[in-house]
């Protein structure tokens, strides 16, 4: 078989064969409709009300806060719109932040639209928001404050806890796209002071498809699909019995595993940030140092562009993603990178690798040993580079 | 999402480095938007392109784009230099995704560029040129657009 070694574990990740071994029987002979009340069906009323619980326990929640969904954008969706919605009485202000995901940037956009208005925080450099700049934001109009746990593209864990207790403290609601980090950090809604939560499965082992909305009771929300009585009526269709299996599933085997296998991650990333700092000049580590999702490495090549070295990783059978514009389709490089402060064209120049548990020490050698020889063949093809040491032989 | 040509170029490319003392040499393109291209002419004094360089910054199709149009005017005299279009640098590499002709689009401009600062220097005047718009240092101060 050719080398794979899969480095992209924030885009999706492999789906565990015990999430598969949970999910089949649902495929096949147990495909009843949980609403059916011949018992041959109820039988997977059981397993959505036994995953509901299991998620919920990993939170410090109850299993009738826990709304299930096709994933991590309708979450973001759900919680922006129907909390504007519902709350709209109240105020027509909300806070999030200018590194969110897009299905919360569009989404606010969108209720912009709508005649919401929508303060989009600055982080610093290291992708952190100040909590005074928070605090400095909030209005008596603010029903809603979405900030991230941790981002997708450079890792950056938030000061949630704080930010939670900020929103308590003036009775805003607080939502945490929790997309990247539930299933590789410890969260707990209570100590978190959170109100909503969006998670999906495909980031932690579980199927695609399928995510959840963690609900605090009491929060007034409405219904995001209309019809049956599913999800307390609030998201009508029947289940996606196998995602459900599968999702609660990929959840328990994601906290059984934790601690060691961030632990894992947290070791050989650090290797990887080490060596490519040393051994690569001019490169710069993009994200928290310390605080930081623990298979997250984002860097920064000066005078190179994204896609080019993802192709040339490619071909060495290494699997990454970038910020850089031509990856995306669009003239700018990502919004994340440009809001911690990086000019245009270092934006251009990043690569994000992102462990997971199977990676070996020998992989990592692979990748930096490929890196290396991959940068500088491409700075030996850069005007800047060119331009760059001109300058400084003068 | 490349062609098999596009790769091969990106992959080996041809004439990729510098020429001292060149004839003209042309740099276009923005590192806001994440391509700039140079191009290195050598022209003898009958007006024929005897060498030719390139170096880029951007994505694959950037180097692939530059890679061929330094093929396709290395030999060629000026005028016929002045006839390779984008359109050509795209035939010849079996086509770009939409999202990247504008790389096409600045290969030529490079070549361009490249014998303006010829035709400057040389105080002669080349048919159907015109002064470069694009400038690396263009848009650098710029404010950004509000999200």
């Amino acid at each position: 078989m050719e080398k794979l070694i899969y480095l992209d574990n924030a885009a999706t990740t492999k789906t565990a064969p015990e999430v598969v071994e949970a999910m089949l029987p649902y495929f096949t002979e147990k495909f009843g409709n949980p609403s059916s009340v011949y018992s041959f069906a109820s039988g997977n009323k059981d397993v959505i009300t036994k995953q509901r619980e299991t998620i919920a326990k990993t939170l410090g929640a109850k299993s009738n806060e826990i709304y299930f969904t096709a994933g991590g954008s309708e979450s973001d969706n759900w919680a922006l719109k129907a909390t504007a919605d519902a709350y709209q009485d109240k105020g027509n202000h909300i806070i999030t932040t200018k590194i969110e995901h897009h299905a919360i940037l569009h989404t606010a956009e969108y209720l912009e639209k709508r005649g919401f208005e929508v303060t989009y925080l600055d982080v610093d450099e290291d992708g952190v928001v100040r909590l005074e700049d928070l605090e400095a934001a909030i209005r008596p109009t603010t029903i809603l404050i979405s900030v991230m746990f941790a981002n997708n593209e450079i890792g950056t864990i938030q000061p949630i806890k704080e930010i939670g207790k900020i929103a308590h403290e003036k009775g805003i609601l607080f939502h945490t796209d929790a997309v990247q980090a539930f299933g590789q950090v410890p969260i707990d809604v209570d100590e978190y002071h959170i109100d909503m939560l969006s998670a999906s499965g495909h980031k932690l082992n579980g199927p695609k498809g399928i995510g959840f909305l963690y609900i605090r009771k009491g929060v007034k929300i409405r219904s995001f699909v209309h019809g049956g009585a599913q999800e307390r009526k609030r998201r009508a269709g029947t289940e996606n019995v196998p995602g459900i299996a599968g999702l609660g599933a990929a959840v328990s085997r994601a906290v059984r595993t934790m601690e060691e296998r961030t632990a894992k991650e947290i070791e050989l990333r650090n290797y990887l940030i080490e060596r490519v700092m040393n051994e690569i000049p001019y490169t710069k580590l993009n994200g928290h140092r310390e605080n930081r999702l623990p298979n997250n490495a984002n860097f920064s090549f000066r005078f190179i562009e994204g896609e080019a070295l993802l192709i040339k990783l490619d071909m060495k059978g290494i699997c990454g993603s970038s910020g850089s514009a031509c990856t995306s389709g669009s003239l700018d490089p990502s919004h994340v990178l440009l809001a911690i402060g990086l000019p245009h064209e270092i934006a251009h120049g990043s690569l994000r690798l992102t462990l997971n548990e199977e990676i070996s020490k020998e992989d990592i050698d692979y990748v930096v040993d490929s890196l290396k020889e991959i940068v500088a063949d491409l700075r030996s093809m850069s005007p800047l580079y060119e331009d760059f040491i001109k300058k400084e032989n003068k | 999402m490349y062609t098999e040509k596009v790769m091969d170029h990106f992959q080996h490319p041809r004439n990729m480095g510098e020429i001292e003392n060149a004839s003209g040499v042309g740099t276009v393109g923005n590192a806001k938007c994440g391509d700039i291209m140079r191009i290195y002419l050598d022209i003898d004094e009958n007006q024929i392109i005897q060498d030719v360089k390139f170096k880029t910054f951007g994505c694959g199709a950037a180097v692939a784009t530059s890679s061929m149009a330094t093929e396709l005017v290395k030999g060629k005299n000026i005028k016929e230099a002045m006839e390779v279009t984008n359109k050509a640098v795209m035939e010849a590499l079996d086509g770009l995704p939409p999202v990247k002709v504008h790389c096409s689009l600045l290969a030529e401009e490079a070549i361009h560029a490249a014998l303006w600062d010829y035709a400057e220097k040389h105080d002669i005047k080349i048919e159907g040129l015109s002064k470069p718009k694009s400038d690396i240092h263009e848009g650098e101060e710029e404010e950004e657009e509000e999200y």
